[in-house]
C-alpha cells in the first residue's frame, strides 16, 4: 500500500492505538502478579509511585488490571474482527458474483443479522452459563452479528464490479475466475476491509464491554467492561473512588475514539487515492 | 405496482427476521454445554427457597416445561413457534408468582419504547439538521469545530456516556435523582413531570451518541451533494439559500439517513438496555436484567422474544415511512 498523503485523523489515532498496544499487549508480561488476584497490596490506595492508579477496594493494583483487561479486550476485537472481516467478505463476494439462489440466501441472512439485536441473545447466553461464558463462546457470538456488514458491502462492490471495464478485459484475455479475484478485485476491495476491520475492533469490544458492564460477560476474566461492574458493584461511585471506576472509562474513551480516527482515516485516505477528495 | 411490490418484500423479510430470530432464541439453550434445567434449579436454591424432594420435582416439571424441553425436538420447536405466534402467552412470572409475563412485559413495554422513540426522534433529527447546516456551510469555523466534536462523541458507546452522566450529574453534581422514584398517577401534572425529571439523564446518553452519528454522516453527504451541478444551476438560476439548503440538498441527502436509521435501529436499542439497566429505568431493559439475577426464565423468554419483535416491527415502520421520502418508489 502507497500512502503518498498522511491523515492527521489516522496519525493521531495510530499513536493512541500503539500507547494501548503497548499497555495490552507488552506490559502484562512484565506484571509482578496476577492483576486479577484479591488482597495483594492495602485497599482503596490513592495512586503513587508504587502504585501508577491507586488500588481497588479488592487491593488488586488498578493499572495492572488496567493492563490485563486491555490485553482480553483486544484479544476479543482482533478475533471477531478478523473472523467477522473473513466471512462477511467472502460471503459478500460469492453473493454478489454467484447471483441467483445463494445471492438470495446470504442476503437475507445477512439482513435478518442485522436486524436482530444481538445484546438480548447473548444475556440469554450468559444467564444459563451463569457468568462462565468464556470469551471465545461470546466471540463466536459476536462473529455471528458481525459478518452482514462486510457482506453487505462486499456484495454491492462485486455487483458494480462485474459491469467494469477492467473485469472484462481480464475475463477476455483469458484470466479465469479465480485470477480476476486475486489479481484485480482483492486489491480494490482491500482499503474498504482494512476500515471495517478496523471498526468492527471497537463494535465488538463494545459490546462484549456492554456485556460485562452488568456482569453478564465472564466474571473469571477481566476485560475493560468487567472492571467497571467490579467498581460498581463495590460502590466506586458512592465511595467516590474514581481512579478505580475511572481508569477503565477512560481507557475505553480513548481507545474507541483512536479506532474511529484510524477507521475514518483510512477510509478518506482511499477516497482521496481514487480522487473523490475527502470522504 | 411498484409500491405494492415494496410493501410485500418488505413484509415478507420482517416474517422472516422474527422467525429466525426467534429460532436462534430457541436453539441456544439446547446448545449450551450445561442443562437449562437443573442450572435454573442450582439458582433458584442457592437464592435461599427451601425446598423437599417433591417440590424439587415439581419445579423440575415447570422449568422443563417452560424451557419447552418436552418430547422431541420437533414437537418442542414446534410447541415453542405455537406459544409465541398463536397463543402469545409466556407463562406466569417464576419470581413473581402468579403474575403472568404478559402483563409485566405490558407494563414494561411502554416505557422502552418511550424513551427509544423520543431520544431517537430527536438524536435524529437535531443532528441531521446540524449536519446539514454544517455541510452546507463547510467553510464556516464552526462546521469544523462541531466536527471534531461529534468525532470524539460518537465513538463511545452509550453506556459509558451513562456512567459519565451519572458520574456528573447524579455524584458530583447532585441535580438529578439517585433512583428512579415517581409520584403520582398518570394523567396528573406530578406524573408527567417527575416522568420526566427521572428520564432526562437516560435520554441524554442516547442522544449524545446518536447525536454525533448522524452530525458526522449528514455533513459528509450534504457537502458532497453541494457540489453537485444541480446546486451549482440552482444557485445560478438565483434560488435562495434556504431554499437551496432544504428542496436541492437535504431532499437527496434525507434518503440515506432514512435507511441508516432502519439498520441502525437493533443496535439503538442494544445500548438503551444498558442504559435502563445503570439508570434503574423501569423497561424491557431493566426487567430483562432483573430476570436473570432473579433466574425467572419464562421472564426472560418473553422479555428477549418481545425484544426481537419491537426491533423488527421498529424497523419495518422506518422501511414503510421511506416511500414518503423518496418519491421514486410512491409514484411508479
Amino acid at each position: 500500500m502507497m500512502m503518498r498523503r498522511t491523515s492527521p485523523r489516522l496519525t493521531v489515532g495510530l499513536i493512541i492505538l500503539a500507547a494501548f498496544i503497548i499497555l495490552g499487549g507488552v506490559l502484562p508480561f512484565f506484571s509482578p502478579e496476577d492483576p486479577r488476584s484479591w488482597i495483594k497490596h492495602p485497599r482503596n490506595l490513592p495512586p503513587s509511585a508504587e502504585h501508577l492508579l491507586g488500588t481497588t477496594n479488592l487491593g488488586q493494583d488498578t493499572f495492572w488490571l488496567l493492563s490485563y483487561a486491555t490485553q482480553n479486550s483486544l484479544f476479543i476485537g482482533l478475533i471477531v474482527a478478523f473472523f467477522a472481516t473473513l466471512i462477511g467478505v467472502f460471503a459478500g463476494l460469492a453473493s454478489g458474483f454467484l447471483g441467483g439462489v445463494p445471492d438470495r440466501v446470504i442476503t437475507l441472512l445477512a439482513d435478518v443479522f442485522i436486524v436482530v439485536p444481538s445484546l438480548p441473545i447473548l444475556i440469554l447466553m450468559s444467564s444459563l452459563l451463569q457468568g462462565r461464558a468464556s470469551l471465545l463462546l461470546i466471540s463466536i457470538i459476536l462473529i455471528l452479528f458481525n459478518w452482514p456488514w462486510p457482506a453487505r458491502q462486499m456484495r454491492s462492490i462485486a455487483l458494480s464490479m462485474r459491469e467494469r471495464q477492467f473485469v472484462n478485459t481480464a475475463r477476455f484475455s483469458g484470466s479465469s475466475t479465480l485470477q480476476i479475484l486475486a489479481e484485480e478485485i482483492v486489491p480494490h476491495i482491500f482499503s474498504w476491509s482494512m476500515a471495517n476491520f478496523v471498526n468492527t475492533v471497537l463494535v465488538a469490544i463494545a459490546t462484549e464491554s456492554g456485556l460485562a458492564v452488568i456482569g453478564l460477560s465472564s466474571l473469571e476474566e477481566a476485560t475493560l467492561g468487567t472492571t467497571i461492574y467490579w467498581a460498581l458493584q463495590h460502590q466506586a461511585l458512592l465511595g467516590r473512588r474514581w481512579w478505580w471506576i475511572g481508569s477503565p472509562v477512560v481507557a475505553i474513551i480513548l481507545l474507541f475514539i483512536a479506532l474511529f480516527l484510524i477507521s475514518t482515516g483510512i477510509s478518506s485516505l482511499s477516497a482521496e487515492r481514487r480522487g473523490h477528495g475527502d470522504a | 405496482m411498484q409500491f405494492a411490490k415494496f410493501v410485500v418484500t418488505r413484509l415478507i423479510a420482517y416474517v422472516l427476521v422474527i422467525w429466525i430470530g426467534i429460532t436462534v432464541v430457541f436453539f441456544v439453550p439446547r446448545f449450551m454445554p450445561s442443562d437449562p434445567v437443573e442450572s435454573m434449579l442450582g439458582r433458584i436454591m442457592t437464592r435461599g427457597a427451601y425446598m423437599d424432594a417433591e417440590q424439587v420435582e415439581a419445579m423440575r416439571a415447570t422449568l422443563t416445561q417452560a424451557f419447552g424441553l418436552e418430547g422431541t425436538l420437533a414437537d418442542q420447536y414446534f410447541g415453542f413457534l405455537h406459544r409465541i405466534f398463536v397463543t402469545r402467552e409466556f407463562g406466569p412470572s417464576l419470581s413473581l408468582f402468579p403474575t403472568p409475563v404478559n402483563e409485566l412485559i405490558g407494563r414494561a413495554l411502554p416505557w422502552t419504547l418511550g424513551l427509544l422513540l423520543s431520544s431517537t426522534i430527536i438524536a435524529w433529527i437535531v443532528g441531521n439538521a446540524i449536519g446539514l447546516l454544517a455541510g452546507y456551510k463547510s467553510r464556516w469555523v464552526s462546521s469544523r469545530a462541531l466536527e471534531i466534536i461529534a468525532i470524539f462523541v460518537y465513538p463511545i458507546p452509550y453506556y459509558i456516556t451513562a456512567l459519565i452522566l451519572i458520574i456528573l450529574f447524579i455524584h458530583l453534581n447532585p441535580i438529578f435523582p439517585l433512583f428512579f422514584s415517581i409520584r403520582g398517577d398518570p394523567p396528573s401534572l406530578e406524573f408527567i413531570s417527575s416522568v420526566i425529571y427521572n428520564s432526562v439523564l437516560p435520554a441524554a446518553s442516547i442522544v449524545i451518541v446518536g447525536f454525533g452519528w448522524w452530525v458526522l454522516s449528514m455533513k459528509a453527504l450534504s457537502s458532497s451533494i453541494s457540489e453537485e451541478d444541480f446546486v451549482y444551476f440552482a444557485k445560478l438560476k438565483g434560488a435562495g439559500e434556504g431554499r437551496i439548503m432544504t428542496a436541492y440538498v437535504l431532499r437527496n441527502a434525507i434518503l440515506p439517513q432514512v435507511t441508516v436509521l432502519a439498520l441502525q435501529i437493533g443496535v439503538i436499542f442494544n445500548g438503551a438496555l444498558i442504559t435502563e439497566i445503570l439508570f434503574g429505568y423501569p423497561g424491557l431493559g431493566t426487567m430483562t436484567y432483573n430476570a436473570v439475577l432473579q433466574a425467572d426464565y419464562n421472564l426472560l423468554m418473553g422479555t428477549i422474544t418481545i425484544s426481537i419483535i419491537a426491533v423488527a416491527t421498529s424497523t419495518l415502520v422506518i422501511d414503510l415511512l421511506y416511500p414518503f421520502f423518496d418519491p421514486r418508489i410512491r409514484q411508479r
